[in-house]
């Protein structure tokens, strides 16, 4: 903007009306929760069509990031109009004023839905899920789609058919993932909050490379119907964050009981977003030998997490070292039952009814075969591959059905932990982001970036990622605490008292 | 193929087992809240869910659960009380998620079995069941005949069916088609399913395979694409034939799906890479287990129909009719509670049911009526058979002249009608005397002959009585008179 094209303006109303705008435009400055939104909103300093072109430019100016495959930014515009309106009418919801990027594996009905695959290129979705419907009943807005990992399977945002998403902190490396895009916009201000998905670790890991606060809820606590699924019994949509406010306020918005969904919860949701203020107690904390000895940890990260449990100690919290033998047996025992599910989960993208078919097909079979072999990338078609593999006759009880086993036993074991402990605590990753191409070329290495993350999901505990300090290039590292099943809430509130003020 | 020797044929023991898939007359489908509903245009029934859209998730609708519930009770099975669900993976461009939501590890109903009298057989066989579980159905490809291409209709998508299961236990093709038409009468009783096989709505896949007497079990094949019990019996006979004649000339009997053509009675082979599919059969974790209470089942339980076999053995038991009645009065629901109802008012039964089996029976045929909507009232009918009881009207005039009157208006009664026609008897010595003499002196050769001894005569003048009276003449009387006549 020039300065002398505003002086043109300056006698004029509408000159005055555009001159606010520049005004609050130039004043916009990081947001870091919903609170500080909605007080300036309320001291008349703020609207959201404001917000949300600050967004926007901030989105237009990284686009180096790769983070957005789809900005709605007429959509977002409008929406801001008429949530100042109702801002104005005194009949907002409790999200005015909240700017956030949906994961491309979430369906918001007539927007592209992706999945950051070829396969899908171009399919809409003819419904919401009704976690996104319940953002926008309280007056979210959706300011775009963001990419991650094609079908959600990957750790570092490299198998996204449109190109591998950047971390802000550092462009060369990776964000992590899979819902790379997701903490990459919040990382980088492109919204305040973000949807993402949890299968493995896929909303945590990311925020630990990116500086984010990642939350995984227990499994079952948000409906999945419009999370398109890689693994079922696995998948939880997940909230990435700049606060903790922020974060448990969408829980407790978007969980809950839902009709669709025949496996989530019943259970009562606390208001999380009020129940944040901790009570003194000394809280048992359950360190896992095997987690801190693991032979890919990266020092500095070791060191951060050493630093932050001396610090906890320091509180007069009780930390303890247990032992943990089945560790070794998490990472295999993900990757069978969630290939397998995945396996099974994809077959429905054909090439009949929706999506990618391929011109080279000459019958059905080779439709079939053609379609999903150009449709899908590597790592999708690796992983329906070894499901494909897991499930069949001569290999099921070798692998699937002793997976399963295997899985109650972690579940048993660990649910044993969290009946002495309130929470174990580990490193959500254990380097800090890694460079593009790096682990290209080895998915078994890449598969180690999960190894602190799965643990959740296999037990279906909700678990959260929160910042812990930097390595020494700068990178974001990530501190994990995993609780009981439900408590969600105590888990927001300590978390929150381990964030600085 | 060549004819088979009787005395070959009869070393070998046939086994069967048959599978029938039955689609349910839900509102809606089995995971959808589609509308269920046959013969719409194509793909109009198709949500999100139907077409397997990412995202989407299954919704079991629970009234399937209750008519598997109801099917396995009137079958004796034993109701699972956890339930799980399986898919079941395959690509086809009528199944549009690529797996089919089935049960395989614990099905709803396991065990049970139904007596069945085949034709001919002087005994009851019992055909046990391994289990009923329910599943949904695909779509409908449809392969042009004049073009080269198929097409989808995603309609039958998600529909849901009940799959009965039998033991490889039925031996002989009779023995299958009386198992069959009991299946069939039962969901119908139960108005689970509509029975219809030329329709599909109710499919049946027989695995067959024959032994010697005393041998393991033979190799099977699997025919498919039978759509009515007679073509079901046909090639279980045709198959059985055609696996004895390979066995005795030294061949072995491939284990193979076969496809029926009603056309010839004849089985082939269908593409054996259809057969070397690996369903890749887990636990579906989109559904959580069912559970399913006692109180659910007792429930059910309750609402339960009287099913044939109940009410056969009352209507032969308590109302003492012949075997034979109670089979034709019991074919239908609708009929045998019609029969019922009208057994609470009259005690003449046999009466009753041979207007059923007759007039009415014929009414309904030649009207292509069903009884649902059969406008005769179990009132009326009553009326209709005291009239005749009371000797105030013969049989014939009762059923030709009064049932189909009756039949068309509600508000009359067999008497009121029989007076307006003027067709109640007349037995006054009066008028029956003179026409008994007219009859009798019109027939001289037939009064000799009468007196000489052919006493059988006496019929024919009763007849002759009866019809120059328009009918009217009661026959007792008729005879009597005439017996003084002759004498």
């Amino acid at each position: 903007m020039q300065q002398g094209e505003v002086q043109i303006f300056t006698g004029s109303p509408l000159g005055v009306l555009f001159l606010w705008h520049v005004f609050n435009f130039l004043a916009l400055k990081k947001f870091n929760n919903l609170t500080e939104i909605q007080s300036e909103i309320s001291a008349g300093a703020l609207n959201c069509e404001a917000l949300v072109k600050y967004y926007l430019k901030n989105i237009e100016q990284q686009k180096e990031l790769n983070a957005f495959l789809e900005v709605y930014q007429e959509e977002a515009l409008q929406e801001a109009n008429r949530i100042d309106q109702k801002l104005k009418d005194g009949t907002a919801g409790r999200l005015a004023g909240m700017v956030v990027a949906l994961k491309d594996v979430l369906c918001h009905e007539g927007h592209e839905l992706s999945c950051s695959s070829k396969m899908l290129k171009g399919f809409q979705s003819q419904f919401t899920a009704p976690a996104v419907q319940r953002l926008l009943a309280e007056d979210a807005i959706v300011i775009g789609r963001v990419a991650c990992d094609e079908f959600a399977m990957g750790s570092s945002n490299e198998n996204s058919a449109f190109g591998p998403v950047r971390n802000a902190a550092d462009l060369n490396k990776v964000p992590g993932g899979s819902s790379g895009g997701s903490a990459v916009a919040v990382q980088a201000d492109c919204c305040l909050l973000s949807l993402g998905s949890d299968t493995g670790g896929s909303v945590r890991q990311p925020a630990a490379f990116t500086g984010t606060i990642g939350f995984k809820p227990t499994y079952s606590r948000i409906s999945r119907y419009g999370l398109v699924a890689y693994a079922s019994s696995f998948d939880t949509i997940g909230i990435i964050s700049r606060s903790i406010e922020d974060n448990a306020l969408v829980l407790e918005i978007i969980a809950g009981y839902e009709e669709q969904d025949s496996t989530v919860s019943r259970e009562e949701v606390p208001a999380y977003s009020t129940q944040l203020l901790e009570e003194g107690r000394v809280k048992k904390i359950g360190l896992i030998r095997e987690t801190m000895e693991s032979e890919g940890l990266n020092e500095e990260v070791k060191a951060k997490t050493l630093e932050k449990i001396d610090a906890l100690k320091a509180q007069g919290h009780q930390v303890e070292t247990v032992e943990f033998s089945l560790l070794d047996y998490i990472l295999p025992t993900y990757y069978i039952l969630t290939t397998a599910e995945a396996s099974s989960n994809l077959s429905r993208y054909d090439g009949v009814k929706f999506g990618y078919r391929s011109p080279n097909g000459t019958d059905l079979e080779s439709m079939y075969k053609k379609s999903r072999s150009e449709g899908f990338g590597e790592e999708v078609k690796r992983r329906i591959m070894l499901g494909t593999f897991v499930l069949s006759a001569s290999y099921y009880d070798a692998y699937y059905t002793k997976a399963q086993k295997v899985r109650r036993l972690v579940k048993d074991q660990v649910d044993q932990l969290l009946s002495e402990f309130d929470f174990l605590l580990m490193p959500t990753t254990p380097t800090t982001a890694f460079a593009i191409g790096e682990h290209s070329e080895d998915p078994l290495e890449m598969y180690l970036a999960d190894i602190y993350t799965v643990l959740a999901n296999v037990c279906g505990l909700p678990a959260i990622s929160i910042p812990n300090g930097e390595d020494k290039d700068g990178m974001p590292i990530g501190l994990q605490i995993v609780g009981g099943a439900f408590k969600e809430a105590d888990l927001y509130a300590f978390s929150k008292k381990l964030l600085p003020a | 193929m060549t004819m088979l020797d009787p005395e070959v044929s009869a070393k070998y023991e046939i086994v069967v087992g048959l599978e029938i898939h039955c689609q349910l007359l839900t509102n809606t489908k089995i995971y959808a809240a589609d509308a269920n509903r046959f013969g719409e245009a194509p793909n109009t029934n198709i949500s999100p869910i139907t077409l397997g859209h990412p995202g989407t998730l299954p919704k079991l609708n629970k009234k399937v659960v209750d008519y598997a519930i109801k099917m396995g009770l009137a079958c004796g099975c034993e109701i699972s009380r956890e339930n799980s669900f399986e898919r079941k993976n395959y690509f086809y461009p009528d199944l549009p998620k690529g797996y089919q939501l089935t049960q395989d590890k614990a099905p709803i109903c396991v065990g049970g079995g139904l007596e069945v009298l085949p034709k001919g057989a002087a005994e009851k066989v019992y055909v046990p069941l391994n289990r009923i579980h329910f599943e949904e159905d695909a779509g409908k490809s449809i392969h042009s005949e004049t073009e080269d291409v198929t097409l989808v209709d995603l309609n039958r998508a998600g529909t849901p069916l009940i799959e009965i299961v039998t033991e490889p236990a039925i031996h002989s093709a009779a023995e299958a088609g009386a198992f069959l038409t009991d299946v069939r009468q039962i969901v119908r009783y139960l108005e689970i399913c509509d029975g219809n096989m030329e329709e599909g709505s109710m499919r049946c896949d027989a695995n067959i395979s024959v032994r010697k007497y005393g041998a393991p079990l033979g190799k099977k094949t699997e025919v498919k694409n039978m759509n009515s019990i007679r073509n079901v019996q046909r090639a279980i006979d045709h198959e059985v034939e055609r696996q004895i004649i390979l066995i005795e000339a030294g061949e072995e009997v491939i284990s193979e799906t076969r496809t029926f053509d009603a056309n010839t009675g004849t089985t082939a082979a269908m593409r054996t890479k259809e057969e070397l599919n690996d369903y890749r059969y887990f636990p579906d974790p989109d559904l959580s287990p069912l559970f399913v209470s006692e109180e659910w089942i007792e429930g059910i339980r309750t609402e339960m129909p009287p099913l044939p076999a109940d009410l056969v053995q009352k209507f032969t038991q308590e109302y003492g009719l012949p075997a034979y009645d109670a089979g034709v009065l019991t074919e239908t629901k609708e009929m045998a509670l019609f029969f019922d109802a009208v057994c609470q008012q009259t005690q003449n039964r046999k009466a009753a049911s041979n207007w059923m089996m007759g007039p009415i029976k014929s009414f309904l045929n030649e009207q292509g009526g069903d009884i649902k909507n059969f406008s005769l009232s179990v009132d009326q009918f009553v009326g209709l058979i005291e009239l005749v009881d009371a000797g105030k009207v013969n049989f014939s005039i009762a059923s030709k002249e009064i049932f189909p009157r009756l039949v068309a208006d509600k508000a009359a009664t067999a008497e009121s009608i029989a007076k307006a026609q003027n067709l109640l008897q007349d037995s006054s010595e009066d008028t029956i005397r003179p026409i008994a003499e007219a009859v009798l002196a019109e027939m001289p050769d037939k009064v000799t002959a009468f007196k000489k001894g052919k006493k059988g005569l006496i019929g024919m003048f009763i007849g002759q009585v009866v019809k120059k009276s328009g009918g009217k003449a009661d026959p007792k009387k008729a005879g009597a008179i005439l017996q003084e006549l002759l004498a």
